[in-house]
């Protein structure tokens, strides 16, 4: 692989110091590319991640569907998820890998209140820094693919970390590496949208008028990228955000909120203060005594 | 020579107690609540021993404080209700504030701000209650929808800084008024402090003795 690696940080959740990375030369950004016209559903990807990251997904139960697990878990960065779709005469199984879609513009990160629980490397990976994660599930808040899983045991938030740790050394992701018919790329994002432009110019001209590439801009693109079939409905692949970007709430908790709420705080000490300094203390006077002393006296007669 | 009464009993032993566990869970969940807001009070989080002990005992803290003022609602809030003279003393709230509150009318135990005060940490901790069980995802992650959790974020920290602020107000009223204090110390305030502030709560006092 051609790709100039580093683990040099873009960004850096709750830490309004400049990444250490600000000013040197960015590495180059990755994508992995996940041609879902090419995915056979034999969950080798699966498979690859439990093992490379050394995962345990403990025995649960089936559902009745190839849906095993039936979601993402602490454990199962990455699930497949099956869509019969119906069209006419036509039966199409959609099978969509999910999993942590590296946002360009990460909604986990901007929610995070743990200095440097989440980081994005220069190369565009999102990844999870369990050491500083304090388990408060904001990240969970933050992202609108519904990704992150907090473990009960750890305290933890887990998700894909698009093997960042294969990545730095130059090796592609455990689940491309799997998966035996190629429907996972992975290379620079600038040459995953151009092998991407060639797969729909295929799709389209076997019928696929509406194939494309699923990188939304509403978080400013992502680096784990879809091939759909059906690229106008992507709601149509187990409900993958048609728009996705992150919540205009979490925008106001995690923008304006801030700085307003300290100020707020802050200028009502600074009025106390004030004024105390200006109006003195409210003191009882001797006056106030005689009167009251007069006031109980006569009570009492 | 200056007539002294004897103190005035203003709030008994229970009531006292009951403030000043609230008022240390305020303070404490202010401090980690605070922690988790905003990356520049992160720093708090080492008080209670460390990000996650922070993310974890905050909820708890919630909980002691919701019992804790559900005391103060019960034992208080017949005497908060609103009447004619809290408007008029709300209307000369300039007046008040310069210390010129002669041609007021007569105050009962509690004046209009310190009602307001009542009834704004009262809907407002109802609310960061309601609010903090949809975020609790230890026990109740499951229960509520993802978007219900981000509604459930902005009202929490929007009533905690409410809260804060009607917290500096009291806390500033307690500084500014001398002699208030020992009500909450003590449980008894001078004759002259209840003759200045709650003539009509003075009046209803010595009546009885």
């Amino acid at each position: 692989m051609s790709v100039m690696q580093a683990l040099d940080l873009r960004r850096r959740s709750a830490s309004s110091v400049p990444a250490p990375a600000a000013g040197k030369p960015a590495a180059v950004p990755v994508a992995k590319l996940i041609d879902v016209s090419k995915c056979i559903g034999c969950k080798a990807c699966q498979t690859a991640c439990l093992e490379w990251n050394q995962l345990d997904q403990p025995i649960g139960y089936t559902d009745g569907t190839y849906n095993n697990p039936t979601d993402l878990t602490t454990a199962s960065w990455t699930v497949m998820r099956y869509t019969e779709y119906e069209h006419g005469d036509d039966l199409e199984w959609l099978i969509r890998k999910d999993g942590c879609m590296h946002c360009d513009d990460p909604g986990c990160l901007k929610a995070c209140p743990a200095p440097g629980a989440i980081v994005q490397y220069t190369n565009g990976i999102v990844d999870f820094i369990s050491d500083n994660c304090i388990g408060c599930g904001y990240c969970v808040k933050g992202c609108p693919f519904n990704i992150p899983r907090i473990s009960q045991v750890t305290s933890k938030a887990y998700k894909c970390t698009l093997c960042s740790d294969r990545v730095v050394v130059g090796q592609a992701p455990a689940c491309a590496k799997a998966c035996p018919t190629q429907a996972i790329y992975f290379g620079t994002k600038e040459d995953m949208i151009a092998h991407a432009g060639k797969r729909i110019t295929d799709l389209k001209s076997r019928g696929y008028q509406n194939a494309g590439l699923y990188n939304p801009p509403g978080v400013n693109g992502t680096h784990v990228m879809y091939v759909l079939q059906h690229a106008d409905k992507p709601s149509l692949y187990a409900g993958l955000p048609d728009n996705p970007q992150i919540s205009p709430l979490v925008g106001i908790w995690k923008g304006v909120m801030k700085p307003l709420s300290l100020a707020a705080i802050a200028f009502a000490g600074a009025f106390g203060l004030m004024h105390y300094v200006t109006k003195g203390p409210n003191r009882v006077t001797e006056h106030d005594e005689e009167k009251a002393a007069e006031v109980a006296g006569s009570e009492k007669a | 020579m200056t007539a002294h009464t004897k103190p005035v009993s203003r709030y008994t032993t229970a009531a006292r107690i009951n403030h000043w566990v609230t008022a240390v869970s305020l303070i404490l969940l202010a401090l980690s609540g605070m922690a988790l807001f905003h990356p520049s009070l992160y720093f708090l989080t080492y008080l209670f021993g460390g990000g996650q002990i922070t993310r974890a005992i905050h909820p708890w803290i919630g909980v002691v404080l919701a019992v804790s003022f559900l005391g103060l609602f019960l034992r208080f809030f017949t005497l908060n209700f609103w009447n004619r003279d809290d408007t008029i003393w709300m209307k000369n709230l300039g007046a008040v504030i310069n210390d010129r509150e002669e041609g007021l009318p007569e105050i009962g135990k509690y004046n209009a701000g310190q009602k307001l005060v009542f009834w704004g940490q009262s809907i407002l901790i109802l609310l960061l209650l309601g609010s903090g069980f949809v975020l609790w995802d230890t026990y109740f992650a499951s229960y509520t929808t993802i978007d219900q959790k981000r509604l459930s974020a902005v009202v929490h920290a929007l009533c905690a800084i409410g809260a804060i602020l009607i917290w500096i107000v009291h806390v500033y009223a307690a500084i500014w008024v001398k002699g208030t204090l020992s009500a909450m110390t003590r449980g008894s305030v001078s004759g002259g402090w209840a003759w200045k502030h709650h003539r009509k709560w003075f009046r209803q006092e010595v009546g009885k003795s």
